[in-house]
């Protein structure tokens, strides 16, 4: 199990790509709401965050309350330091 | 109703601190064209925008303003950590930390409190649309005048991405300023408000 864990830095990196793709796309959908090529880059990368995100959260603790787990001893929320902190994302 | 993800639209990373650039750059946390007011003029502007675009268009860029406001935020924090008295006073920090120690608080980089009188929530959809376009592009000014004052890579790094997303904002205001204009009588765009006379929407 240990082979498979993502390095952190790469994976958060990755989050903040496709996070960005979605966010962007996004505001362009908003005025371009019938635009196919759009509509279907922001589910390809839709689905990518989504993916990275369970998968930070598996291993790194959740970046958002959809991927906090309360099947554990402790709330994760809090252990992990807050982005503008050292360490942080 | 808003969710919190704890990271940061785009990562800030800095080793050296630096109090007196921190000061002009806390103006884009409470300055007349910083996020905060950013993000306020957008969110209140959205509630009797007619068209279900543009009211998308002022949510999405609202909220992004806030996670905006968190990348000034956390630049500040990073430059002002762990500081010393003698540090305070050599960079003229003296006058913030006196107030606020090192904590944040929204203030221009001259000292002026945030005010809701730096942005304008008039009702109007060309009207407001306009604000939103200048809004950005003062933004825009303003970080281009913080770039030429930061020599600081790790710092330029986050700011020219923040000046990126304004003239992101930029364009979309432009496409919701159309979005309005085209459904309004192209021989007289000001003949009714359709934010607020009846069924001439």
């Amino acid at each position: 199990m240990n082979e498979k864990k993502p390095c952190r830095k790469e994976l958060l990196d990755w989050i903040n790509i496709v996070s960005f793709a979605v966010d962007d796309t996004k505001l362009f959908l908003d005025t371009h709401p019938c635009d196919q090529d759009a509509l279907e880059y922001f589910h390809e990368f839709k689905c990518q965050r989504i993916q990275a995100l369970n998968e930070y959260a598996k291993y790194y603790g959740p970046l958002t309350l959809d991927t906090a787990d309360s099947q554990t001893e402790r709330w994760n929320w809090i252990n992990e330091p807050w982005p503008w902190q050292e360490g942080g994302c | 109703m808003w969710n919190y993800e704890k990271r940061l639209q785009y990562p800030v990373k800095i080793t050296q601190t630096n109090p007196r650039i921190a000061q002009v750059i806390i103006t884009q946390f409470g300055g007349p064209d910083g996020e905060l007011a950013a993000s306020m003029r957008y969110l209140a502007q959205r509630y009797t925008m007619p068209y279900r675009e543009v009211t998308g268009v002022l949510t999405d860029i609202g909220t992004e303003e806030l996670a905006h406001m968190e990348i000034i935020c956390a630049i500040v924090h990073q430059l002002t950590r762990n500081l010393s008295p003698e540090e305070i006073e050599k960079s003229g920090f003296d006058k913030y930390y006196v107030d606020h120690t090192l904590a944040l608080w929204p203030q221009s980089a001259g000292g002026t409190p945030w005010t809701a009188t730096y942005f304008q929530s008039k009702g109007d959809p060309i009207t407001d649309l306009h604000e939103d376009m200048a809004a950005e592009q003062k933004a825009r000014t303003t970080y281009d005048n913080i770039l030429r004052l930061v020599k600081d890579p790790e710092i330029c790094d986050p700011i020219r991405f923040l000046r990126q997303r304004e003239i992101v904002h930029y364009q979309r205001f432009g496409e919701s300023l159309r979005i309005v204009q085209d459904h309004l009588d192209s021989k007289n765009f000001y003949a009714i408000n359709p934010e607020f006379d009846p069924n001439c929407k």
